[in-house]
């Protein structure tokens, strides 16, 4: 259906072919989270490998740092439609974390926790072959609270609400079991050139 | 972030986008105006849910912004929707340059399942907005009102002035009927008309303040706005002893 009247202010047709369906480009970095930016002191950080409610690793922020260190740029996508382009991250690959606890993943399905009390749900294979991370930094410099600091997941082919802030722990779980979001309507996997923002999409 | 209320069920069938007729433009302060729109397929929907707005251009090129619904749920036929101009926009400049009573709008929702509330779920209610940040906020004190609910209700209202008090007849009606909804204005550039009300940007003192007019702890508190107000506002309502876990959010401009 066409809206009377609207032309729409930009014509810039994305040249790059890097923005999903339904996403427009951003030079800024909103900020969106469902309470208020907890502020995580790194002394009293941490980050727990679980599988099921078995916790089989832990680091604390000193450790945790030491592993080896990766660094990503990539586009992120944003649910409420906007789109960021070549992000530079730095942090420890979740296939460098799963070394360092010589885990095998254990289960199909993972529960991404946070300090906040949210969680989010990614199937385990998109966290591994170096599609995501835990990242440290954001364009140089130490990742901001606002923007998830000390530390947030980073799994940029999928929706940014996958992308956990504040992170402390992954969860191996036996069955796919939805989020914070995906409990509130939002899709189970999120992947932005399907456009799979709500349950049904 | 404990309970879950889920909005839309897992499984249910997608949102269809439906085709919405504005049946009625209100100016509500200068900048901001509020569409009615009735709905071919009504909506069944939670105070602090959104829609999804999608203007499509002739050559297919499309916009689509979120926008909180402000009617209450009882009220049927049309939904409510505030729309500031935004410079620079290209959707806002729409509905306040182009629209008109009779266009046709595509939208679908509603959509949301964690800043909402429902009037069995009691209060004390407090509420902190700025700007259309009220906008969600307003349908919930509309549906507490609509259901007759005791529970108590508080809104901090921020704006720039006096005449930007978006609902202000309505909020100061509600206000002095005494049914426990109580207003407090924090106006950043005008001075006050109202004993109890600030002229200033929110902080940690004008949230104890206002807490201390609350009878008992709140139950649920909801903040709307900017970010840079989200933010100052939950960490004056967390200075105050708000628990973090108790303050939900919605930014916008995201």
């Amino acid at each position: 259906m066409t809206t009377r009247g609207f032309t729409g202010r930009q014509r810039t047709p994305d040249t790059t072919g890097r923005i999903p369906p339904g996403q427009s480009e951003t030079h800024d970095f909103p900020v969106l989270s469902a309470g208020p930016t907890p502020h995580i002191r790194t002394e009293e950080w941490s980050f727990t490998l679980k599988v099921g409610p078995k916790p089989v690793k832990c680091w604390n922020w000193a450790e945790f740092n030491a592993l080896p260190q990766t660094d990503v740029t990539g586009d992120i996508h944003c649910v409420t439609q906007w789109s960021k382009l070549d992000t530079a991250w730095r942090g420890v690959s979740i296939d460098d974390v799963l070394a360092a606890a010589a885990l095998t993943p254990p289960t199909k399905f993972t529960l991404v926790h946070s300090f906040d009390g949210y969680s989010t749900n990614v199937p385990t294979a998109d966290l591994i072959g170096g599609k995501a991370m835990v990242a440290l930094r954001y364009a140089g410099e130490p990742l901001a609270a606002e923007h998830g600091g000390p530390a947030r997941l980073l799994v940029p082919h999928l929706y940014f609400w996958k992308s956990a802030k504040w992170v402390n722990g992954l969860q191996f779980t036996a069955q796919d079991e939805a989020g914070f979001w995906e409990l509130r309507g939002y899709h189970m996997y999120g992947d932005p050139w399907r456009e799979q923002r709500f349950s049904g999409d | 972030m404990t309970e879950t209320e889920s909005a839309i069920p897992a499984g249910s069938a997608a949102l269809r986008w439906q085709r919405a007729t504005i049946t009625q433009i209100l100016a509500r302060t200068p900048g901001i105006r509020s569409y009615l729109l009735s709905l071919p397929e009504p909506m069944s929907f939670r105070a602090g849910q959104h829609v999804d707005v999608r203007l499509t251009a002739p050559d297919g090129y499309q916009a689509r912004r979120s926008y909180s619904i402000a009617s209450a749920p009882e009220a049927g036929g049309a939904i409510e929707l505030v729309i500031e101009r935004l410079g620079g926009g290209e959707v806002s400049p729409f509905f306040h340059e182009v629209a008109a009573v009779g266009d046709a709008i595509e939208l679908r929702g509603p959509i949301g399942g964690h800043f909402i509330w429902s009037a069995p779920s009691g209060g004390p209610l407090i509420l902190v907005g700025s700007g259309s940040g009220v906008v969600p906020l307003m349908c919930m004190i509309r549906h507490r009102a609509a259901q007759r609910s005791t529970a108590p209700a508080l809104l901090l209202f921020s704006a720039k002035t006096w005449d930007d008090v978006i609902f202000r007849d309505e909020l100061l009606a509600l206000d002095a009927a005494d049914n426990g909804f109580e207003l407090v204005l924090a106006l950043t550039r005008d001075g006050i008309r109202r004993a109890g009300d600030y002229s200033r940007r929110v902080d940690a003192a004008m949230m104890r303040g206002v807490l201390a007019r609350v009878a008992s702890q709140p139950r649920y508190v909801f903040v709307c706005g900017s970010n840079p107000f989200v933010e100052s506002a939950s960490q004056g309502l967390i200075d105050a002893g708000i628990a973090a876990a108790l303050i939900r959010t919605e930014r916008y401009g995201g």
